[in-house]
Formats: structure tokens, sequence, C-alpha cells
């Protein structure tokens, strides 16, 4: 890992703001002030995109912390699933909420069918598998 | 008043059942029922055993018997290609290697991530408290501390989050905090908090502690920027009485990545005492798992050291040292670490002194996780270990030993600007998108007042309908830019505007992020390499005149342009006259009172703050009521008290005399006495009254008179005198020894009052 490699990546508004690019689209630069003052922008272009957080997993994994890398890429897989579904599959991984584990298995197929969620999706299948060892889809209410 | 002689029990006993420190409770040590801070008898001894690239065992538990947290640490934060490695160090050596300046950060941090949580837990009970310090300043990712504020109030007053925000921010906080009284209340003072934080410098990260379901909706709505309350336990019964699994928080640290907002998870030691769960085993241990299971998933940064669990952790032995000791472990496992010091561990001053200090010295990415910047009684979480009181205790602090806690004073017409500035723009704000109105009594009030009891503002009701219009019609933080541009609060619009911004690079994601001067500073570019003195953080100049500056700090100018205005007061009350050089008298009912070489000239009042002349005329009246006869001069070769008062008993008549400072340092002395074998002594000038000059002046006269008088008292109830009054008492006689003239004899003088 070198300091020389982190500084030119990074910060990314600094160092490559041409690689940053608003939620419809438009280029980082064109996320101005003044396009706020005027109406041109609403709070939904000032969302981070699947590429930023990449780009961060990259600058992560130059600073030698995979884990964070790989957090960075977990979330890349949720910038584009609905709020509602996010805090669903929160909701589905609290202890006791889904009945078994085939139940959780078949949520991890929706998101990997529908999202393209694959680490997510591997995420919940690893968890389905200690769940139950460990009972943990015994029902809390 | 209990009879002494009733109960064999020294009164000392009764005395100390007074303080506030008998409130706090002290529990015995017993490992087995969860009180043992560290290397707990019943800790498991650090083992891993990896087959086929896969762990079959981890501090002494099968792969089959894993609980949940045993399975996620093996599966997410175990780096394989280290482990073999770093479990095969000694333990003894690594721990020497935490405090050894030739062995660099990353070195450490490498192996770490190969090593079980008894290891970590084993190789940080083997360090002191002074060496848990020092590797915590080797070892804390961002080079430069930082430190982090609670905001909130008892009437969930947006208006005043908004006040407090700012003030907040001028006192230099990276991140402020706040949560609610009423738990609907949140949208209005996430609006409050974020456009308060905007005034200023703008670098304030904020988030609002909430329902998590209910924080994410806050922060996609752009108010926040980081979230940190997202517990996680030591034990699988307390995580799931929490309601999470490792995976449910991993899952959630990936979902506010997703939505670009910073955050930090929370664990800390006495959490699964507390919870019921604790296992028999220490608190160091049980935090080790925590932090593993944090660094597995891939979280930047955590809270820990305590946190709720702090005063449970200060009633075993090592409570403390096992709080810093879990802060270094989070900084070994390369995560940011807000290191608690937020609830307050103890209701002794003493112990709450001590207990920043490990942290304030050594320096941790957030010195602590929530230092109230509002009264007591309006902190929402509780009282912290430090808060809106005792701010300025902690600069003190920090200007004391020149450490970095993030703070600089703040002068009362700065705090009066960024309050008011605060409140027009939430305001202007809640008024621009026709959600309320707010009288100029409501503003006035809000400016004014320290907490929310002087305050007149919104019922607990009225935010309640102002948070459910902000949820309801959707306003986001693009809507409050807009409305602060509107109303002319510009630079607050830019602010606010630049913090949405951040969020689409999510620059501020990577760990220890903070913005400084509107930049991300983080441990990616601003890593800390502390290597030895003089290298790793390294405060400015300029920030080390920052923290200098005191309110009230006086110098010699101060000090003497207070004595210029006394000056004139003084001459209307009494002329001193010279009338050539003193000699001996020969009237045995004379008292020669001798005055210092500044007397009169540059000084004139004591540090008792009596007017020299108000002084001298009761030395004088004394004299009299004693039966003798008082005579005046000024000494000019010598400033000290025991030499004054030595050349006015040669130079009086009866043999007895007195010498005076102009700080108000007396003597009673006698002619043929040794220098410092005085009769009486008035060393606590401050402390002296009129009264006690008087009788000083009887006490002469009646020596004079063959008499044998009881000396005087002056009453002494333990007061800190030399932090009260040695910097004016320095200068003060710093002033009076540039006066002497060494070869100058003594003058007569006569005194007339006007």
């Amino acid at each position: 890992m070198t300091r020389k490699k982190l500084d030119a990546l990074y910060p990314l508004d600094e160092k490559q703001p041409e690689k940053l690019l608003s939620r419809s689209g438009r280029p980082f630069a064109a996320l101005s002030f003044e396009a706020v003052a005027d109406g041109t922008l609403d709070q939904g272009e000032f969302a981070i995109t699947a590429k930023a957080l990449h780009l961060q997993a990259e600058v992560a994994r130059a600073a030698g912390r995979e884990s964070v890398a790989r957090n960075f890429e977990r979330a890349a897989e949720l910038v584009d699933i609905p709020q509602e579904t996010v805090m669903e599959i929160y909701e589905w991984l609290r202890p006791g909420r889904l009945a078994s584990e085939a139940a959780l298995r078949e949520k991890a197929d929706f998101l990997r069918r529908e999202y393209g969620a694959e680490r997510i999706a591997a995420m919940l299948e690893e968890a389905a598998a200690v769940y139950e060892r460990r009972g943990l889809f015994r029902p809390r209410y | 008043m209990r009879d002494p002689r009733s109960v064999n029990r020294w009164r000392r006993f009764d005395l100390w059942d007074e303080r506030p420190l008998r409130l706090d409770k002290f529990a015995l040590e017993d490992a087995a029922n969860g009180f043992s801070a560290m290397a707990g008898p019943n800790d498991p001894a650090p083992s891993l055993t990896v087959a086929d690239g896969r762990v079959v065992e981890m501090d002494g538990v099968a792969a089959a018997d894993f609980d949940m947290l045993d399975a996620f640490i093996a599966s997410h934060h175990l780096d394989l290609a280290v482990a073999p490695e770093a479990m095969a160090v000694d333990s003894a050596a690594f721990a020497r290697d935490l405090v050894d300046i030739g062995v660099p950060r990353a070195k450490l941090v490498r192996l770490a991530r190969g090593m079980t949580p008894a290891k970590l837990a084993e190789i940080v009970g083997m360090l002191s408290t002074v060496e848990i310090t020092f590797a915590q300043a080797k070892l804390r990712a961002r080079r430069q501390p930082g430190n982090q504020a609670h905001v909130t109030n008892a009437k969930d007053c947006p208006l005043q989050l908004a006040a407090d925000s700012a003030i907040a921010a001028l006192l230099g906080f990276n991140e402020v905090e706040t949560t609610l009284r009423v738990a609907k209340n949140c949208w209005a003072a996430a609006l409050g908090c974020a456009v308060g934080a905007a005034v200023g410098s703008g670098d304030a990260l904020f988030q609002c502690s909430i329902e998590e379901a209910e924080e994410l909706r806050i922060g996609m709505a752009g108010f926040t920027s980081y979230a940190e309350t997202v517990s996680v336990y030591g034990t699988e019964q307390s995580f799931v009485d929490g309601d999470d699994t490792p995976w449910s928080k991993a899952f959630l640290v990936a979902a506010y990545a997703s939505r670009g907002i910073k955050m930090r998870t929370t664990s800390g030691a006495g959490s699964e005492l507390l919870m019921g769960f604790h296992s028999g085993k220490s608190m160091l241990y049980l935090e080790a798992r925590c932090l593993c299971a944090e660094r597995g998933m891939g979280v930047q940064g955590v809270q820990n050291g305590g946190i709720d669990g702090a005063p449970l952790a200060h009633s075993v032995p090592g409570g403390g040292r096992e709080i810093i000791g879990e802060n270094l472990l989070a900084a070994l496992l390369d995560l940011e670490c807000a290191s608690g010091n937020d609830a307050r561990m103890s209701e002794s001053e003493i112990r709450v002194g001590a207990k920043i200090m490990p942290t304030l010295m050594a320096g941790t990415d957030l010195v602590t996780s929530g230092f109230g910047a509002i009264q007591r009684y309006d902190n929402s979480f509780g009282a912290s270990l430090y808060n809106g009181e005792e701010i300025e205790d902690f600069l003190a602090l920090q200007r004391d030993y020149l450490v970095e806690g993030g703070l600089r004073s703040i002068e009362p017409g700065e705090a009066w600007a960024v309050r008011a500035r605060a409140v027009g723009a939430i305001s202007a704000v809640l008024e621009e998108l026709q959600l309320a109105s707010v009288t100029p009594i409501m503003r006035e009030s809000v400016v004014a007042a320290s907490g929310s009891d002087e305050t007149e503002t919104f019922s607990l009701g009225e935010v309640g309908r102002i948070s459910d219009a902000i949820k309801d019609r959707g306003v986001t933080g693009i809507d409050a830019v807009k409305a602060l541009l509107r109303r002319g609060f510009e630079p607050e619009a830019r602010n606010l505007y630049g913090m949405l911004k951040r969020r689409v690079s999510g620059d501020y994601l990577q760990t220890a992020a903070t913005i400084r001067n509107g930049r991300v500073v983080s441990a990616i570019n601003d890593p800390n390499e502390y290597r030895g003195p003089g290298t790793g953080y390294v405060m400015s100049p300029e920030r080390r005149a920052e923290i200098s500056r005191f309110r009230d700090a006086a110098g010699r100018a101060e000090i003497l342009a207070q004595e210029g205005a006394l000056q004139r007061e003084e001459q209307r009350r009494y002329l001193l006259t010279e009338r050539g050089a003193a000699a001996a008298g020969t009237d045995p009912q004379e008292v020669v009172i001798a005055l210092s070489p500044a007397w009169n000239l540059a000084l004139f009042k004591t540090t008792g703050n009596h007017p020299l002349s108000a002084v001298l005329r009761a030395l004088m009246e004394g004299i009299e009521a004693g039966g003798g006869k008082p005579r005046l001069v000024r000494v000019r070769h010598s400033a000290d008290t025991s030499f004054l008062a030595l050349t006015a008993a040669r130079l009086a008549g009866s043999g007895f005399g007195i010498g005076i400072q102009a700080k108000g340092t007396a003597v009673l002395h006698q002619r043929d006495r040794l220098p410092h074998m005085n009769l009486e002594l008035f060393s606590m000038a401050p402390m002296v009254t009129l009264d006690q000059y008087r009788a000083l002046g009887r006490n002469a006269a009646r020596y004079a008179a063959g008499e044998r008088p009881e000396p005087v008292r002056v009453p002494y109830e333990g007061e800190s005198l030399g932090s009260r009054f040695y910097v004016r008492t320095a200068i003060l006689y710093g002033i009076e020894t540039a006066a002497i003239d060494p070869n100058a004899p003594p003058v007569e003088l006569e005194a007339r009052y006007l």
C-alpha cells in the first residue's frame, strides 16, 4: 500500500471527479449550488451511485482494508433497491422474523434474481445456515 | 450531631459519607457473575485451527459448536492469509511491539487481522494503563484527533437545537449527535440541527439517533450525514435480545453506505452484563468479540469504550483500564474509534476528570462520542461525562497539557452572533416552508438561553406537528437550502448544499472521515504515522495559540490597566507625602508601619481587594486603639515582608513595627529578632479583612506596651489560594520588586485622608 497511490485516488471529489455522476447521470461538476438554487436539481440527485461505491472500495482495498471494501461492494448492490425493500431485508435478517432457513434462502434467490445482488444474497444464505443451526428462526413475538 | 462517644467510628467516615463519590456504587470482583474487567478466569485461551482453508476451531470452540458471533468472526474477521502467523506470535512480544516506536502501526494492524478475540484480549491484558494510553497514540487511525457533541434539549425545540448546534460547531466539534424526548419529533430536530450546524464553517457532520428505519429515512432526506447507534453485543443471547444478529447489523452497515451516509457501530463493556447474558467472561474479552465482529461487518469504525455501560465497568477493579483497552483494540483492528467518554460514569468530579485523561492524552479519532454541548438537564441521552457546564474545564485540560481535544474557547460576542444567526436561519426555513411561525419573543429567548428552562418556545405537541409536516410533505435538505437562500442565508445554504454534495462521492464513508475547512480528512489522506517524538500529530503554532487562548486570561498589561483605574480612586481618598529620610524614633509608644516600594505609586489594591488607603487606615486605627502611636515610612531597598517589618521595628521607638506589601501581605516584627522569626504574619493576603489588619495594629501597640496579645487568626477554609490569586500576586509582586532601589534609605511618610 502506498501513500502515493492513495493520494492519486482520494478524495474522489478532488482527484477523480470526472468519474463521479449524479443519480440521473449528470456529471459531478453539474451538481452546482446555482443548479440547486434555480430548481434544476432535487434531493434525489444527491445520492451515491454504485460506481462511486466501487471506487471507494478500490480506495479502501488499496489502504489494506479488505473488509471495508467488501462492505462498499455490498452497498453498491443496494443502491438501486428501493428503501422499503432495504428495510424489509433488514427485517428478514433480524432474529425470529422468518420461520425457516428455506424462507431466508428464498429471499436470497429473490434478491439475486430481481436485483443481481449476488453478495447480499450470499450473505442471507450464510445467515440462513447459522440461524438454522443456532435456533434463530424461533419466533420472538 | 451524633455524640462522638456513642459509636466507635472515626468521624472522618461521616465526612466521607457525604462526598459525591459515595453515591457511586462499587462492585466486588466476581468473574462468574460477570463482574470482571479483563483477563477473567473464564476467558478462553487463544487458539485457532485452520484446515483446508476453513476455521475448524477458535478459542477452544469447535466450529460445529460456534455460536453466531464465533461463526461470523471466523468467516468475516479472520484473515486466514495472516492468521497462522498472527496466532503464532508470542503475545508478550506483540504487547511489547504495541509500545515500541520502532514497530510501525501498519505491521501491528496487519497481524491483528489474523488474531482471535481471545488472542487480542490476552495481548491488551498484558499492558498497563500508561502502556495502553501510549499504544493508542500510536495506533489511532487518523492523525488528528477530533471530538463529538451531544445537542439535545428537554423541549425538543428545533430553534434551540439550531442555536446549540451552531455553538457546537463554533466550539470545534467535528460531529453533532441529537436525540429526542418524544421520538416523533425527530424530523423537526433533524432540520433544526442540520440548519444550525451549517452556521459558520459548515464542517460538522450531524446524526439523529432514533429507530433504525426512521434514522435511515431522515438520512435519505438529506438532513443527517452519519449514524452510530447501531449496537453490537459480545454474547449471542444479548445480541438476540438486542433484536439483531451480526448479519442483520452487517446488512445495516451496507444499507447506510448505499445511501451515502457515514456510520459506525456501537459496543462496549457492561452491555452484556446489563442485559443479563454475560456468559461469565470478562468485559474486555466480550468486547474483543464485538470488535472482531464489527471489523468483519466492514464498518469503518466504532463507538466503544463502555458507552452506556461505562458506570458498570467503573464499578469493578481495573474498569477504567479495561475501557481504554477496548479503545486500543478498536484502533488495533484499524477501526475509527469514537472513544466513549459519553455517559457520566461517576458523581465524583475527580473520577470524571481522571476518566478523560488517557483518551485525551493519547488522542483518539473522536475523544468523546458525546460531549454534552448543552446543560446536563437538557441532555436527552442522559448526562455526559462532560457537559455544557464543564466545557471550559475541558478547555483548561487541553491547555494545561497542550493536547488535542478538538475544542476551542469561545467569546461572548461570537457565541451571541452564531446563536442569533442560527435561530434566524431556522426561523426563516420554518416560515419559508410554512411549517411554523416564530415570534420575536421565541427567538430572543432561545438566543439568550443557556438551557431550555429559559426558553419561551414551541410546546412538545407543536414540535410534533412541525415534525409530522416535514415528514408528511417530504421536505428535504434541498428544500432547506432553497429556503435559506430565499431568505438571505446564503452562507448557510452553501454549507448545507456542500454536505449534500459530499454524499455523491462518498469520500466521507472511508475510515475515520471528518470534514476540516471544507475538505474530507480521513485515515486515507491523513493517516496516523506516529513513530516517536516529533512525528504523528504535531500541533501547529496556530492551533497551539488557539488552545492557549482562554476567556479572561490576564497578563501584566491587563493588571496594570486595572491598577491605573484604581489610582484615580485612591487619589481622591488620601495623600501620602514624603518628608525626608526616616530616622530612628525614641517614643516607647511608637509603632512604625513600613510600606513597600510600589505602595500607592504603582499599586493601589491588595489581593484581598482592599484599597491600600483603607488597609493603612485600619492598621493606624488599630495601633491607636491599642494605645500606640503610628508612624509611617516607605522602604525602598526591599519588598520582602520580613525585611520591611524588621526595618520598621528598628526605626520604631517601641522596637515593634509592621511591614506590609501592596498585595496585602503583612508581618509584625520586633527589633532584635532574626529576620524570619517574626511575631505575626498574614501570609494569606487574599483572605485578610480590614478588621484583621486593625487587630494586627492593635497587637503591635500592645506588644509595645509590654503585653503578650493573642495572635490574630485569619480563618481559612481550604481555598485554593494559589489558583485564585497567584497570577495577580506574581504580577503585582513583579511590579513591586521593579520599584526597589537597593541603595535608597527609608523615607518618612505623612498620610492625609481626604
